[in-house]
């Protein structure tokens, strides 16, 4: 099958951001996915928050998994560098890239197979690094791309297409997060762009690992009556714990933040993130009571959305490995090199 | 206490056999876990300062304490220092395996055995000269505590070797002063039981036995290393800045190695920050994720393991192989299959490596011979995996990595820039009008690649699905085919670039021996043995895959061939099956494989027994 190139034909009204650059710009190659399917909103709530930041499209690597999610990294920032890798082993390579150039964009997507399932130790073993990055966990219930079969964030009593009910219990990327030290924990939903994109924009500024867990409708597998992770459910079912607006770092805005209810965090590079909580007294810098929070919610049949968790406080890879603040790749070969001088004095003689 | 036996205070041969001055083999029987390879170590050291070429090695179990452990050391003044199959001296301190240790000294040979309680009439041997030093009653009068006596019986019987072997006291002593500058008290309390040991051992015994080292000219191209370190420097020195790797006998050692340089020679004195960063990964999967993750984004990454951890690799093996992704990775081999023998050595891992991953997969494998070898290889890794945009795997074994040996000097070349291979910056991206990923190869079929993070015109789409030329999904077989065509060519032309391999020749030579890795030096000694029984035979030892012309024309020139490999399965034969036209049945092999290193015995066994000679 033959990719398909949109026809880039620059709108001359479209509004620019601050680099001069278009939506357009952040789009890429059109999509193959199924018409309705809620990745393919998440592309486009990235499109906009990838926009409003202004971040250049050069300085994004964009990498994935395998799956139908796995493929939305072709469908924006066609700028950026992309990385369509392996099942499940995203978060290595995104590890790697950012290892080598910590001035990345780093944004990895994935599916709830390719989280939960293949690579579900990456997952947990990317949270306790830290590693600076956006993590959007597009999360349909199901193996999309071999057609439907229940994923590991299918919810018990949760029915297939064909009828057969899971039994498994779930596995929830946000608890998961909160066990393993993840700093930036957030849930959403395809269908709702509005609570989205500030979501999107807050965790691109976080100083580590931001997990974005989107429920994503599988329109043609998982979207039926019967299903915990339709359209349908996920609207009747969701309780929004905190409102999210990401104020960009300019000083003239900051003077606007105190306002009655809300409270906010400010990130590493000066950005705040306005939160109000809905349900009152939810603190989302609390682990211990976000955990408790999510847990009796979960029990509820409830389907909590919005910023669930932020801790700026703990280093990112980097800080924690001390290492130089210019990316590995821009040192020179004779900064690496300790010369023949020295190769002399090791060893024995 | 100590049963009298023959031969103890002559300290002489029981039946006549030739001195053998710097030329013989001592074999220390231990108890894991007790301290004694430090003790063991000190004498290799020792012999190795004196400059007689010496090795060390270390059998060791897959145990923390407790199980039986073994220690050879092998002397011999042209340079054979292979394992030896017959043992002159046995140093036997593990009571579990006595009855076994003594079966193994030759006859004529010694045994140094602790006499602080007598010895069971039934484990004496009259051909072998017994040699009793009251170790543990000695060092339980000296010294106080539990721990403290056990690693000090271990310097006392050190001390009694020093005087029985002849080596030198003023090294050993200056050894000690080296290996405990700064510890004073660690320093005495060693030097005082190396004393007790070498003072009864002189005043008992003819000192030194027949089988004994005297000083050599020192070379000075030679230095004692193991190849773990070494290969860790060849990362440092090629450049390397990301390390990923997951713990794993025997390849810990060089990820040890490479932190350790970096944290001396990769920190910057002004901002106390590093110009390296290592990642103790979740598991292989993720070490080989990190390393192409960091060379897709322009940095010089490996990661070290051992054959458990490339059967993890193999899914993106493929893809870096596929999406033509540099990678270095270091398989320092132990026994297979499976778990194996995490503590013995092998060559088991060289077709799996070669082809590592499903579908069409071909890799560039090189194959050290030594430690000098493994610090050159990593550097050469790395330039061909940049140069060829492709994964390079450098298989050692446990008995090179982890082993110290006797070896050519390392030395630098300060002119040495790295290979990057083809690379598009911002500025030739300028130049160009638009850039495709797999487009516009070169002679060796290499196409360019581009970074993230330098220009939006480089700007590509890395897949392991099928992909265009232009780096575009694609399900048509042209397509398909036209990349996959070409990566075939990319590594058939790595061959012109492989490192030539090590060929000895001799006049009227009946056949050639092919062989590989860690076997270098025991075949080398074998074929001398049986060119002085009048066998001459030709000499190759492969140093990295492909083959290159000069592999294809040494089996052209010989009807028949031995080749020599640690494995069951005959894999480098097989490789060369499949990979040159040298048909079958001029191949014969010698597979050595039960996870000792080889010695030269085993070989010259074999081809004799072949040859019907
Ligand atoms: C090693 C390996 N095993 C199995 C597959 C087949 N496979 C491809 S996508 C997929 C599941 C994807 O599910 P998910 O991550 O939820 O993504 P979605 O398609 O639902 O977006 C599987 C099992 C594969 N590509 N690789
Ligand atoms: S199968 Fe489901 S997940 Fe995949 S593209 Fe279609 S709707 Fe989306
Ligand atoms: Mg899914």
């Amino acid at each position: 099958m033959p990719s398909i190139v949109k026809p880039s034909v620059t709108h001359p009204a479209a509004a620019q951001n601050s680099r001069g650059l278009t939506q357009r710009d952040y789009e890429g190659a059109m999509s193959t996915l199924c018409a309705g399917c809620g990745h393919d909103s998440i592309t486009a709530a990235l499109v906009h928050a990838l926009w409003e930041l202004a971040i250049p499209p050069h300085m994004i690597a964009k990498l994935s998994g395998i799956g139908c999610s796995g493929k939305t990294t072709a469908y924006f920032a066609r700028g950026a560098h992309g990385f369509n890798s392996a099942h499940g082993r995203m978060p290595p390579i995104a590890t790697g890239a950012s290892a080598a150039n910590r001035d990345l964009t780093v944004i990895g997507i994935s599916g709830d197979g390719d989280s939960l399932s293949i690579g579900l130790g990456h997952l947990g073993h990317l949270m306790r690094r830290n590693l600076r990055m956006l993590y959007v966990l597009e999360n349909n219930g199901v193996y999309g791309l071999t057609k439907g079969q229940f994923s590991a964030s299918a919810d018990v009593g949760s029915t297939a297409k064909g009828g057969a009910s899971n039994r498994l219990a779930p596995i929830d990327a946000m608890l998961l997060g909160l066990s393993a030290g993840a700093t930036f924990l957030a849930r959403s939903f395809s269908g709702d762009k509005e609570q989205l994109v500030p979501i999107l924009k807050s965790a691109l500024a976080h100083r580590g690992l931001a997990v974005v867990d989107v429920i994503s409708p599988c329109v043609t597998f998982n979207d039926h009556e019967g299903s915990t992770k339709s359209y349908l459910f996920t609207r009747q079912h969701e309780v929004r714990v905190t409102e999210t607006d990401f104020v960009p770092p300019e000083p003239a805005i900051e003077a606007t933040i105190p306002e009655n209810g809300a409270a906010w965090v400010v990130m590493h590079d000066g950005a705040t993130v306005r939160f109000r909580s809905v349900p009152a007294g939810y603190d989302p810098t609390d682990r211990a009571a976000v955990t408790a929070y999510l847990q009796e919610a979960l029990a509820r049949g409830e389907v909590l959305t919005g910023l669930l968790y932020v801790d700026e406080a703990p280093p990112d890879l980097h800080e924690t490995a001390n290492s130089s603040r210019e990316p590995l790749v821009s040192i020179p070969y004779e900064r690496l090199c300790p010369g023949a001088a020295e190769l002399s004095r090791v060893g024995a003689r | 206490m100590a049963v009298t036996l023959p031969g103890t205070e002559a300290g002489g041969a029981a039946d006549g056999v030739a001195p053998r001055v710097n030329d013989f083999a001592v074999k220390l029987a231990n108890v894991n876990g007790t301290g004694s390879s430090s003790a063991n170590n000190l004498l290799m050291r020792a012999m190795f300062r004196m400059g007689v070429p010496v090795s060390g090695k270390n059998l060791f179990p897959s145990n923390i304490q407790g199980l039986p452990t073994w220690y050879e050391i092998r002397v011999n003044k042209t340079g054979f220092v292979a394992r030896a199959r017959e043992y002159d001296v046995m140093v036997a301190m593990n009571a579990q395996t006595y009855a076994a240790d003594i079966r193994e000294v030759r006859s004529g040979g010694f045994l140094l055995y602790d006499s602080s309680w007598p010895l069971d009439q039934l484990l004496v041997r009259n051909d072998v000269t017994y040699l009793g030093v009251p170790l543990a009653r000695m060092v339980n009068e000296a010294f106080r505590g539990a721990r403290e006596r056990i690693l000090m019986k271990n310097i006392a019987y050190a001390g009694a070797l020093v005087a029985v072997l002849g080596i030198d006291m003023e090294i050993i002593s200056d050894l000690l002063t080296e290996r405990f500058a700064g510890k004073e008290k660690l320093r005495e309390s060693n030097q005082r039981a190396l004393r007790l040991g070498y003072d009864y051992a002189l005043e008992h015994f003819e000192c030194p036995i027949d089988c004994h080292v005297e000083r050599m000219e020192k070379y000075d191209d030679l230095m004692l290393i193991d190849g773990n370190t070494a290969a860790a420097l060849g990362c440092v020195y090629a450049g390397a800045t990301v390390a990923a790797w997951y713990p794993i006998t025997p390849s810990t050692s060089l990820m040890d190695a490479f932190t350790r340089f970096c944290e001396r020679y990769r920190r910057d004195p002004e901002t106390g920050r590093n110009d390296y960063l290592v990642v103790q990964a979740e598991d292989e999967l993720a070490s080989i994720g990190i390393v192409l993750g960091a060379s897709w984004a322009g940095a010089r990454a490996f990661t070290s393991t051992s054959g458990p951890g490339i059967s993890l690799m193999n899914e993106l093996l493929g893809m870096g192989y596929y999406a033509e992704i540099p990678a270095v990775i270091v398989d320092v081999q132990r026994v297979g299959p499976s778990t194996g023998m995490p503590t013995r050595t092998q060559q088991g891992d060289i077709l799996a490596c070669a082809y590592a991953s499903h579908g069409d997969t071909k890799h560039i494998l090189l194959f050290p011979c030594n430690p000098t070898e493994c610090f050159e290889l990593a550097v050469k890794a790395f330039d061909l995996a940049e140069r060829f945009q492709t994964p390079v795997i450098m298989l050692s074994d446990l008995d090179i990595g982890m082993n110290d040996w006797v070896t050519p000097t390392l030395t630098w070349d300060d002119s040495y820039r790295p290979d990057r291979g083809r690379v598009l910056g911002a500025d030739e991206l300028e130049d160009i009008s638009v850039f495709h990923r797999y487009d516009n190869e070169d002679a060796d079929f290499v196409t360019p690649r581009t970074l993230p993070g330098v220009s939006e015109k480089g700007a590509y789409f890395t897949r392991g699905s099928g992909h265009t030329r232009e780096g575009a999904y694609t399900e048509t077989p042209d397509e398909y085919q036209a990349v996959v065509d070409r990566l075939a060519h990319k590594h058939r032309s790595a061959a012109r670039a492989m490192p030539e391999p090590a060929i000895e020749l001799r006049e009227g030579a009946r056949a050639g021996v092919v062989t590989v890795g860690g076997c270098d030096l025991a075949v080398r000694e074998a074929l001398q043995i049986l060119e002085q029984r009048g066998i001459a035979l030709d000499f190759l030892r492969v140093r990295g895959f492909p083959f290159g012309p000069a592999v294809e024309d040494f089996l052209d020139k010989h009807d028949l061939l031995f080749v020599v490999e640690q494995n069951r399965d005959a894999q480098l034969r097989s490789l060369l099956v499949l990979e040159t036209p040298v048909p079958k049945d001029r191949l014969r092999s010698v597979l050595v494989y039960g996870g000792y290193p080889l010695s030269a015995a085993d070989v010259v066994d074999s081809i004799t027994a072949q040859l019907g000679a």
